[in-house]
């Protein structure tokens, strides 16, 4: 197990070092001048400011060598420096990663859980109308976009019923402290976690379906039968388990569509995460926090994947053992 | 051995419907067999002929598709049709169980061996969790695993195919059943394990005195294990009674056809000295797969498939290849025909070495060595028409379109089948008309040398008795040389000249095919030969 | 075809999926005919309800332009974005897929991981990258969707390729002597053709839904009228006036809806392996 990780921790930083790579040359695609790219919008930089910028990158060396000065920044941390809001990008990522992960972690756990269980329930009754219902709820949250129902979702939990908050992370100003602090946040986090969890609970609860209705015909289930178990204990032990596994291999590829996500949930909810600090950033053109949000981003999908390949392992003995 | 008691099982009439759109309205129809004590009853038929549904329907495990509508199953004093979902529960694995093809995919990837056998006594309620590991470790010594401790502990991809299927037998033993139902327990298996496992149900039989019912659609299995055989075709039960009765002396037109599709075991004597010159000469070919390894993988996996292997093919002679799952006769017909490539060795072919060409060289020399494959599904392109399936090698080598396409038509006709086929696709066809398509395809090129890589192991046996004439005819009329590649030594016995026996990579005896079969000098293929199910009935009959 | 037909028809839903596109494509073809007037132009009084005056069913906007108006210009553009960009991630997810699924090895290896390096990258968060660097516009939108969508296509191809690689009638082409290039346009592409359609249609959807989420955030090409920047411009005053929310996100559900449906019909009907269980 320990030897995967490590194999899986050497992949990981590969991926970052091209995502890096890329970052770069994005810069240099951009239309204008690399050091105003850098700085923040362009010409929004004093002339000081960008000669510092072509020092310390090297902008005036060939590229290959400003490549690595590149690399060597991100490597200790320096994400670049925030013109517009004149701190360094990694402080501002940093302050907001917190937020961003609680809320994704939250979905990704709402959205597995319910998705699996209604899944399997929506497979035990295959035709009948609960099943006819689940699927219909899960067809429909498929093609609602996300950030429409965070705003839907504002509008009648919160504008109409007043039941939950639909703004930010905590109460402004409501100076709670402890067990009391931790219960605003849950109160705060409801719409935003169970908004982002909609969708991928409608992708798990296809997949769940689909894939129990397909394991389901396998010889084994049917050995399963012939030695007189009861059809609850072959859903459970034998159906349920191998049905998983394409499951956890979506939740996987899908790591990367719910940090996505996040970024429109975190704008509808005005939730203090990275996806907040992007869209803010968008609308200042403020080019080095969109790029770090990105790399930091992409490092937290390869930390969900590595989540849901230990999962995999833990599941599959075939992989487990050999 | 037909002592006269009260039957363990019987069905009366058993009519099964299937749903519409089906070939025929009845899966089974007016089905009656009794199953006694201590005996074991062979079901026999191809595929279709519904030698399954019968046992699925005593099981209460029937698709949901299909349901009985008339009969009865009378067991213990009950119809187990009227049976309610909790009686059937009680029933399926205490006092009738089964095992089923194939012992791949019918245990649990992902659940212990231990925990498998252990969930028989747990579905019924029956001995203290202790107890239960217990009874799972002497059933597996029972049905002879070796090492059985560790393969409690084991995955069943730790395992290999007759270890599983001992397994499968190991559960369904588990709480001595009256009655136990095998479907094709031994298809999936190699000749020498499938005797094995045969073996050990015939062991069981007496030892527990269980009613067998063995369903099978091999004549030679028939011979070797059952007491009494039903001969089944089209959903009906087309002739009863005991084993010898049948095999010896076939009253129904459908039996007699089968069992005089059986490939004899008996190799004609060659005339060794007319050989002609040899086509095809292979020397030291080698291949090793290795697998794993890299960068970031575990150990290095190497599996040497070809060591060493030397050939050599005359026009007009069919050279067999036999040998077990793993023997690597397979890998030897794909080095030849370069669709796997050979580590060393040469393969000399009209003049050049096939096995050091490259490129366009290679494309036009391929003209002179083609394959027939083994699953008639697989091997047409289904998007495309027979004619162009036939015409595409000849145009792919410059031929004129119209040419190649009235060449194909010729083909058809020469393989027995009508010439407005070549406007059809593939699907409109059986297995046995799609293999002549295959085998058409491989002639269109005008090759010297034609691989056939189990090509008839996929077909009904009557089929397959009409395309290996098929094949003899041909290589006869074109002087064909023919590599035979095939996992059923009767089919060797029949179609070949020379028979070539692979073990683990190796050839370990090579000789005419009488030779091989009535003098063999390997041990192996001693043993092979002695796993042929049905062959002592033969020899007994023959002499 | 009739027989595709006979099976397609046999999905309710995607039936009900294709009556819905119709009557989207309808609209946004004769977008210009029913609403001459350009869907930017104020027309009547800011935050005019729906189903107030007849002319404007759907209310007007903070600027008091004809909201219904704009629903009909944004689904040219939701249908545009969504069409070429799932044509261009397909022009670039097929010959790699195919590639690595045919030639297998180093050049499968290299492909793979190239492409496996894209799946892993949040795509939204590139896509937005994407369009802020390059300025945003239909071709960076475009170019932004179909760079973060292609990788699915090229694992699908490749999947079936590699399965279709080894299918004995691939290796009687091999034998008979045609060339690699024959061989996959011939013998393999054409029965991956099912698959491909299939994805394709989810693939729009998905199209669509990007497309929204990048004018919703402000990304939107500025000449353009759509469903996204609609909802993005209305996401302040959304207790004010919730219909200019509410129907440009009705529009998308019923789009993307019919899109998912359609391609499961689709999937039905073109791999009827599936629809037959059981025997």
């Amino acid at each position: 197990m320990l030897r995967f990780i490590a194999m899986r921790l050497v992949k990981a930083a590969i991926i970052l070092i091209a995502i890096v790579t890329l970052n770069f040359f994005l810069i240099h695609a951009a239309p204008g001048d690399p050091a105003a790219v850098m700085a923040g919008e362009a010409g929004a930089a004093d002339k000081i400011f960008l000669e510092q910028l072509r020092a310390q990158f090297g902008l005036e060396k060939p590229l290959l060598t400003q490549l690595g000065l590149y690399l060597v920044g991100v490597l200790q941390f320096d994400l670049g420096f925030s013109y517009r809001q004149q701190m360094p990008v990694a402080d501002l990522i940093f302050d907001r990663l917190p937020a961003t992960v609680l809320l994704t972690i939250t979905a990704f756990i709402i959205s597995l859980v319910l998705g699996t269980v209604a899944g399997v329930l929506a497979s035990a009754r295959v035709g009948k109308w609960s099943d006819t219902l689940i699927s219909t709820f899960a067809l429909l949250f498929y093609a609602t976009p996300l950030y429409w129902a965070a705003l839907m979702a504002v509008l009648v939990f919160s504008v109409q019923l007043n039941w939950l908050p639909g703004f930010g992370y905590e109460t402004v100003g409501g100076g709670y402290k402890g067990f009391d602090r931790v219960l605003d946040i849950a109160k705060h986090l409801i719409l935003p976690a169970g908004t982002l969890g909609l969708f991928f609970m409608a992708v798990y609860m296809r997949m769940t379906r689909a894939s129990m209705l397909e394991v389901s015909t396998l010889d084994f289930v049917k050995t399963a039968r012939a030695k007189g178990l009861k059809p609850g204990i072959i859903q459970r032990r034998h159906i349920f388990r191998n049905a998983l596994l394409p499951v956890l291999t979506l939740a996987g590829l899908q790591a990367g569509q719910l940090v996505g996500g996040a970024i429109l949930t975190e704008t509808v909810f005005a939730w203090p995460g990275i996806g907040r600090l992007m869209f803010e950033a968008l609308a200042q053109r403020d080019y080095n926090v969109l790029l770090g949000v990105f790399f930091v981003s992409a490092a937290m999908v390869l930390l969900f994947n590595l989540i849901t390949d230990i999962l995999y392992r833990v599941v599959d003995p075939r992989i487990r053992v050999s | 051995m037909t002592s006269k008691t009260e039957p363990v099982l019987r069905i009366e009439n058993l009519q099964i419907s299937l749903p519409e759109g089906a070939d025929r309205p009845f899966a089974v129809d007016g089905v009656s067999y009794e199953l006694n004590a201590g005996e074991i009853l062979c079901i026999v038929g191809e595929s279709g002929s519904g030698k399954s549904m019968s046992a699925n329907a005593m099981m209460g495990l029937l698709p949901d598709m299909v349901r009985p509508t008339a009969g009865q199953i009378i067991y213990g004093g009950k119809d187990l049709l009227t049976l309610s979902e909790p009686e059937l529960l009680d029933l399926r694995g205490r006092k009738i169980a089964m095992i089923f093809q194939e012992p791949m995919s019918a245990l649990n990837p992902l659940m212990r061996i231990e925990d498998q056998i252990v969930e028989v006594f747990e579905a019924h309620g029956l001995l203290t969790i202790k107890e239960r590991k217990l009874r799972a470790l002497n059933l597996l010594i029972e049905v002879g695993i070796p090492d059985p401790e560790k393969a409690l502990r084991a995955y069943p991809f730790q395992l290999s195919g007759g270890q599983r299927q001992r397994v499968m037998i190991a559960m369904a033993l588990a709480l001595e059943p009256d009655v136990l139902i095998a479907d094709e327990p031994t298809t999936a298996l190699d000749v020498t394990t499938q005797a094995q496992i045969l073996d050990l149900i015939h062991d069981l039989r007496e030892r527990h005195g269980m009613a067998v019912m063995f369903i099978t659609h091999d004549f030679g299995v028939v011979a070797e294990i059952a007491d009494r055989v039903a001969v089944m075709q089209f959903g009906k039960i087309v002739e009863h009674g005991n084993t010898d009765d049948v095999l010896d002396n076939p009253q129904h037109e459908y039996t007699r056809k089968l069992i005089a599709a059986i490939p004899k075991l008996h190799a004609e004597k060659q005339d060794d000295a007319s050989r002609q010159t040899p086509v095809l000469e292979v020397t030291d070919l080698c291949k090793t797969y290795r697998s794993g390894g890299g960068f970031f993988g575990g150990p290095e996996r190497v599996v040497k498939a070809v060591q060493m292997i030397n050939l050599e093919l005359a026009a007009g002679e069919t050279l067999g290849i036999v040998g077990e799952s793993g023997s690597g006769k397979s890998s030897v017909g794909r080095c030849l025909v370069r669709l796997m490539e050979p580590d060393s060795g040469s393969v000399f072919l009209a003049g050049e070495d096939m096995a050091k060409l490259k490129g366009e060289k290679l494309r036009a020399a391929r003209k002179s060595i083609q394959m027939i494959f083994q699953d008639p599904f697989a091997s047409l392109n289904p998007r495309t028409k027979v004619g162009r399936i036939i015409a595409e090698g000849p145009i792919a080598h410059g031929v004129p379109k119209s040419e190649a396409f009235s060449k194909a038509v010729e083909l058809l006709e020469l393989v027995g089948l009508d010439q407005s086929a070549i406007d059809r696709y593939p699907h409109e066809f059986s297995g046995g008309q799609r293999q002549r398509i295959g085998i058409a395809r491989a002639l269109a090129l005008e090759p010297s040398v034609i691989i056939a890589d189990e090509a008839v192991s996929a077909l009904d046996v009557s089929i397959q008795a009409q395309v290996l004439d098929l094949l003899a005819d041909l290589k006869q009329r074109l002087n064909l040389a023919l590599v035979f590649i095939t996992h059923d030594l009767r089919v060797a016995a029949q179609i070949c000249d020379r028979i070539a026996v692979m073990q683990q990579g190796k050839i370990v005896e090579i000789g005419t095919a009488h030779d091989v079969f009535n003098a063999p000098t390997s041990a192996y293929t001693k043993s092979l030969i002695e796993a042929i199910p049905g062959r002592e009935k033969e020899l007994a009959a023959a002499s | 075809m009739a027989d595709f037909w006979k099976r397609f028809k046999r999905n309710r839903g995607a039936v009900i999926g294709l009556a819905i596109l119709l009557a989207v494509v309808l609209i946004a073809v004769f977008a210009p005919l029913l609403f001459p007037q350009s869907p930017w132009k104020m027309v009547q009084r800011p935050f005019l309800p729906p189903f107030a005056m007849d002319r404007f069913p759907l209310g007007t906007d903070t600027l008091g332009r004809n909201v219904i108006a704009g629903l009909a210009y944004g689904a040219r553009v939701s249908l545009l974005v969504g069409l070429i960009s799932t044509l261009v991630s397909l022009l670039i997810g097929i010959p790699i897929g195919a590639l690595a699924g045919y030639f297998g090895g180093r050049v499968d290896d290299a492909l793979m991981r190239f492409t496996e390096f894209f799946q892993t990258v949040p795509n939204f968060a590139l896509a937005i990258v994407l369009v802020a660097i390059f300025e945003p516009s239909v071709q960076s939108i475009v170019g932004a969707i179909a760079i973060v969508s292609w990788p699915p296509v090229a694992r699908l191809v490749r999947g079936e390729v590699l399965s279709l690689r080894s299918r004995e009638y691939v290796e009687a082409a091999i034998l008979s002597g045609q060339t690699s290039i024959t061989i996959i346009w011939r013998q393999i592409l054409p029965n991956t053709l099912s698959p491909i359609i299939v994805l394709a249609s989810l693939m729009v959807a998905t199209a669509i839904l990007l497309e929204s989420s990048l004018s919703f955030l402000g990304l939107g090409d500025p000449n353009l009228m759509s469903w996204g920047y609609m909802i993005g411009a209305a996401r302040t005053v959304i207790r004010q006036a919730w219909w200019l929310s509410f129907f440009p996100g009705l529009a998308i559900v019923l789009t993307v809806l019919a899109l998912n449906l359609i391609g499961e019909g689709l999937n039905d009907a073109l791999n009827p392996r599936l629809s037959r269980k059981g025997k």
